[in-house]
């Protein structure tokens, strides 16, 4: 018998104000929200906000469109919390696929987050525009990320397993540019 | 040091304690910090700087500001940063900094090239497109590259940039761009009411003298605009682009006035600015005079000797003639004087000058010439002498020529708005009679001009000339420049007038005017003046150019940004790239993947290793990493109706648990993309994309799916990178896997070819594929991606007890030929339907309609002399056909010859101890058995058409 496969993610490296977050448990979860509270209520953990992430207990769900939310967390519960959405949402038509091994993460903190993603994302990071907890599907240079705002100085991206090396090296070229390189690790 | 070109006191912008040195053409010189290259030249009385760039004519600085269209320079750190046609005028000058001129050959003062001025009656307008036409083929071979030669500014650098570039997005409310006495208080009013204001300007400091006198009132203004957290303000910034939507492309310099940049600051940052509302204040920029002989050294805008004077302490010469037809040009004429100059001539071209600055100069004890024109200048490599002569009542000018001697010629047009990036974002501009200028009209965008852009020209700015100058009948005696940059006379006009042009728009393409770097900033007003008096017409009929983008030229590395080296595009890699790399495999782009191409052992070139993976396959196994094939998990109680629709093959009749290799047609009828499609339950489909296919094939279906069939419930998910995919093949294949695989009954009978089962591979969740591109037994283990590495480890492992081995992508392309499995975009080109393809067995044939079915019934498309797909034997079966060859059907033919198909894979098997070939031959099946012949450069071919299936046509070996 061969040994237990062990979970690998890529292994990008940090930067001063970045670093890449454990591997974690993920869902794309696709149902229309209409039916789904009608159905489910309260007990299913979504945004229903647009463009916003909510944050239940370990699982955050974040919305990224009408009918799709992305649910993230700890990995050990993962498919217990899969099948928990699954009977919550009986009856209802609905879709979800398991995505914790599509995608990585990495977070951006301290006073220059918003200018390293702004390097890649041309999204407004005024916090009128885009507050903590805003969520979006969006690009970063040339790549697709999901962007999360979980603080005023704190980033969240969601990136395809394969495109997180490019992530890293392009936020350690920016990282060159700001200054106090080589200083404390923001908030 | 002053030196004799320095005024005593005076020049806002340099600091006359701080002399800094620098080299031009390898001279030593000295200037002072907060010079720029040109004032710093002119304080050496270095007037000379560059040739022009047809006539090689002798060219000096005309201008202080992005507006000048002579003083290209190079400006060189080393070998590698090594910059071309920078503007001298906003080259800022740096300790050591080494400067060029350029178009000369062998020196700046005795030029070879200028030869071609006075060859210039043979060199007009277009003489490239009349000249040299005979021999049609000398054209490319032998005039292009010599004119191409003998054209152009400037040399490229030789060696890669090794600075970096950054880029930045960045959004505001207002985006202020100019920081003249406009811009900056839009700025501040903006800035106060609490919106974030960015202010951008391509000098610094930011001018802090223009018409108005208070200078310290505007500096006050800066000095607030700076301390505002809601306000950013960005010097040393051109906005080059007004995209649609108000996106504004800026170019900030941040290092290339430093005397030694540090490693860590970007050359350049790229700004990307979406701005709420955009506030143009870009200012106006003087015209000059269109007469003979204007373009020599020693020959200047009024406004720029001002500028010098003022913000540099430089004294353009000793003795200075003045010729305008503007207010503006008086006040050069009292500073100069208060200077030390010698006001030695003060004429204008209007019989009347009434206004507060003349009256000044009058004051000052100086004589208006009035009502006076010029026959030219006189001077060879820089003016000594301008010709005065009045202008009769009538207009005419016949009277004697004064000549006056002096060493600088100061001119003034009157002033034109800048409204380049106004005409950009698409706004409409208007003629304004009374300033005789086109002025912004209807904004496109949410955009409001301010200042001399908008035409607000100040009450003491009064005149202006358009076109030539009056000058005396007869022949002129000299070249009066338009576009000093492109080298357009006023003579070039005429001629493209006379030669029957009437568009401004073809008369600019014709004589090339408005077409250099600089974008007609002083030509444009003056070319199409002199076009539409020559053509009879007013100036608003005939109409202005678009002006392009750039405002100013851009280098390529601050467009390119970070995208360069590693950071050019992701490189998409495996989990198993690292295994593959340790063992010295060979990779190849596909799409943006990394994929294993071969695994070569010591010594074996590719040929030799993929010979051996291949036999090594079919005899014993094989793995594979297929992890870069795309997969989307379809799902939902409609999942069945949806791949009805979007695939050809009939899916009603998939078990649970059952695979199908499906086909996915365009609307057209064509092959799109394969690939096998595992029925996962009742209302869930894992679809598999080719590997370059996969974000179309998604895109495609959400398209179909938002826009045709919104009311179908299904979900599309892209799981490409979440699986892992071990395909492991040939006849071991099930006692390799056997040992890791739990939950699965991997027994013929349970998992038979095209079946799939959820089990746990090495202990972790798995999707067993029994599938095949091989023809042998073959799996696809599936595992979630972060375990893939352990995974193919463990299958290594297991598989080295039966003499298991890597193969790469080309044994797994020669294998899949050597069974006749198509490779869409290889086999297929876009124009291949499934029938062509050998494929319409895979047709849903009881299907109501699928995507592409309606196309399918074109009279094109079951044309019976369509290509089809074919196999190719060679007569000699160690020639390996090129992929790509034509087809003929009869042997040596010459070309033209008519061409029935071509060949679209080619190998050599090993297997087989032959060469193999698939190809598209028109009506190819009812061929089998023909000879036909494939020319290649080296010779004929001859081949013989048979079944694709060249090993195993049976598929007896799938079952192991």
């Amino acid at each position: 018998m061969a040994e237990i496969a062990l979970r690998r993610p890529p292994s990008p490296g940090a930067g001063s104000y970045w670093r890449p977050l454990p591997p974690c448990a993920r869902y794309a979860l696709r149902v229309n929200l209409v039916d789904a509270a009608a159905a489910a209520g309260s007990a299913l953990p979504v945004a229903t906000a647009a463009c916003r992430a909510s944050v239940q207990g370990d699982w955050a769900a974040l919305w990224l469109g009408p009918d799709e939310q992305l649910l993230i967390g700890p990995e050990p519960a993962g498919a217990a919390f899969a099948d928990a959405v699954a009977s919550a949402l009986q009856g209802v038509s609905h879709s979800v696929v398991d995505v914790s091994h599509r995608q990585g993460a990495i977070e951006i903190t301290g006073p220059h987050a918003a200018a390293l993603v702004n390097a890649g994302c041309p999204l407004d990071l005024d916090l009128a525009a885009t507050p903590a907890g805003f969520c979006s599907r969006t690009v970063f240079a040339k790549a697709e990320i999901v962007l999360w705002r979980r603080g005023n100085e704190h980033f969240h991206l969601e990136i395809w397993r394969s495109f997180m090396p490019y992530l890293a090296a392009f936020l350690s070229e920016v990282e060159r540019e700001l200054p106090g390189q080589g200083g404390s690790r923001g908030a | 040091m002053s030196g004799p070109w320095r005024s005593a006191s005076g020049g806002s912008s340099i600091d006359r304690s701080r002399p800094v040195r620098f080299e031009f053409d390898g001279r030593p010189y000295q200037g002072f910090a907060g010079d720029t290259l040109a004032s710093a030249l002119l304080a050496n009385g270095v007037h000379l700087v560059g040739r022009s760039f047809k006539y090689h004519r002798p060219r000096g600085i005309m201008a202080a500001g992005p507006e000048d269209p002579n003083a290209l320079v190079t400006v060189r750190r080393d070998a590698a940063r090594y910059t071309p046609n920078l503007n001298a005028a906003q080259v800022e000058l740096y300790e050591g900094l080494m400067a060029e001129s350029q178009n000369r050959w062998p020196s700046l003062h005795f030029d070879v090239g200028r030869i071609n001025d006075y060859l210039s009656r043979f060199l007009p307008s277009g003489f490239y497109y009349k000249t040299f036409m005979w021999p049609r083929k000398a054209w490319h071979g032998f005039y292009e590259p010599r004119i191409r030669a003998a054209a152009g500014l400037g040399r490229a650098p030789s060696e890669p940039d090794p600075d970096t570039y950054g880029q930045r997005f960045a959004h505001c409310e207002v985006l202020v761009i100019g920081a003249g006495p406009a811009g900056l208080t839009e700025a501040l009013a903006a800035a106060r009411t609490g919106v974030r204001v960015i202010v951008c300007d391509e000098q610094v400091p930011p001018p802090r003298t223009s018409p108005a006198d208070s200078a310290g009132e505007w500096h006050d203004i800066r000095a607030q605009l700076a301390v505002m957290p809601n306000v950013t303000v960005l010097a040393r910034t051109t906005a080059f682009g007004y995209m649609p939507h108000n996106m504004v492309a800026l170019t900030e310099r941040l290092t290339d006035h430093l005397s030694a940049p540090p490693k860590h600051v970007p050359r350049e940052r790229l700004w990307q600015v979406r701005a709420r509302e955009v506030v143009l204040a870009t200012g106006a920029i003087e015209r000059p005079l269109v007469f003979p002989g204007n373009d020599l050294p020693g020959v200047m805008l009024a406004g720029a000797a001002r500028t010098y004077l003022g913000r540099y302490g430089v004294l353009p010469g000793a003795r200075v003639a003045i010729l305008t037809a503007n207010d503006e040009a008086y006040r050069a004429a009292v500073e100069l004087r208060a200077a030390g100059v010698e006001v030695v001539a003060l004429a204008d071209l209007r019989p009347q000058v009434m206004g507060r600055l003349p009256e000044a100069a009058r004051q000052a004890g100086m004589t208006i010439r009035t009502g006076t024109t010029t026959v030219g200048t006189r001077g060879d490599q820089h003016v000594t002498a301008l010709g005065l002569c009045a202008i009769g009542a009538d207009g005419t000018v016949s009277g004697a020529v004064d000549w006056i001697g002096c060493d600088t010629v100061l001119m003034s047009g009157g002033f034109t708005p800048s409204v380049h990036l106004f005409s950009q974002s698409r706004g409409k501009l208007t003629w304004d009679a009374s300033l005789q200028v086109f002025v912004p009209g209807a904004a496109a965008e949410n955009c409001r001009c301010v200042g001399a852009c908008a035409g607000e020209m100040g009450a003491d700015s009064g005149g202006s000339w358009l076109g030539a100058l009056p000058r005396p009948e007869g022949p002129a005696t000299g070249k009066s420049f338009v576009d000093w940059q492109n080298d357009v006379t006023a003579a070039d006009l005429d001629l493209a007038v006379r030669e029957g042009f009437r568009s401004i728009e073809h008369i600019k393409r014709y004589t090339t005017t408005g077409m250099a770097t600089d974008q007609g900033k002083t030509s444009n007003l003056n070319a199409l003046a002199i076009a539409a008096q020559r053509l009879r017409r007013a100036i608003p009929e005939v109409g202005l150019t678009t002006f392009r983008m750039p405002y100013l030229p851009v280098g390529f590395g601050g467009l390119a940004g970070y995208a360069r080296g590693e950071l050019f595009a992701p490189v998409r890699k495996t989990p198993m790239y690292d295994w593959a790399a340790e063992r010295g495999a060979v990779f190849e782009p596909v799409s943006l993947w990394q994929r294993a191409r071969y695994f070569p052992q010591p010594g074996e070139d590719m040929h030799q290793a993929v010979a051996r993976e291949c036999c090594n396959v079919r005899r014993a196994c094989g793995m594979f990493d297929a992890s870069t094939l795309g997969k989307i998990e379809v799902v939902g109680p409609d999942a069945v109706e949806f791949m009805n629709r979007m695939y050809v093959n009939n899916w009603s009749t998939l078990a649970v648990g059952r695979c199908r290799y499906g086909i996915l047609l365009r609307d057209d009828g064509f092959v799109y993309d394969d690939g096998v499609v595992a029925r996962t339950a009742a209302d869930r489909f894992h679809v598999t994309t080719t590997t370059g296919g996969a974000p179309r094939v998604l895109a495609m279906m959400e398209d179909y799916l938002q826009t045709e069939w919104p009311d179908l419930k299904v979900w599309l998910t892209s799981t490409t990178e979440q699986w892992a995919v071990i395909a492991v093949q040939g006849p071991k294949a099930r006692a390799v896997i056997e040992l890791l695989v739990e939950d699965v009954d991997l027994a013929n009978a349970a998992l038979p070819h095209m079946s799939v089962a959820r089990g746990r591979v090495c202990g972790v969740p798995a999707l067993v594929f029994r599938v095949s591109f091989t023809g042998e037994l073959g799996y696809e283990i599936n595992v979630p991606a972060d375990y893939g590495a352990d995974v193919w480890r463990a299958v290594w492992q297991a598989g080295q007890a039966h003499g298991i081995c890597a193969y790469g992508t080309e044994a797994m392309h020669v294998l899949r030929a050597e069974k006749g499995y198509v490779i869409v975009g290889q086999d297929t080109d876009g124009t291949v339907t499934a029938d062509d393809a050998g494929l319409s067995w895979a047709v849903g044939k009881s299907k109501p309609d699928f995507l592409g079915l309606a196309s399918l019934r074109r009279a094109a498309l079951v044309d019976p002399n369509r290509k089809q797909l074919v196999g190719l034997l060679t007569s000699d079966p160690n020639v390996v056909l090129e992929e790509g060859s034509q087809i003929t059907a009869t042997a040596s033919l010459r070309p033209p010859m008519k061409v029935i198909g071509h060949v679209t894979s080619s190998y050599y098997s090993a297997v087989l101890g032959r060469s193999i070939a698939l190809a598209l031959v028109s009506a190819g099946r009812s061929r089998m058995g023909q000879t036909l012949y494939v020319p290649t450069r080296t010779g004929e071919s001859s081949v013989t058409v048979t079944n694709p299936v060249s090993y195993d046509p049976k598929g007896e070996r799938l079952n192991g």
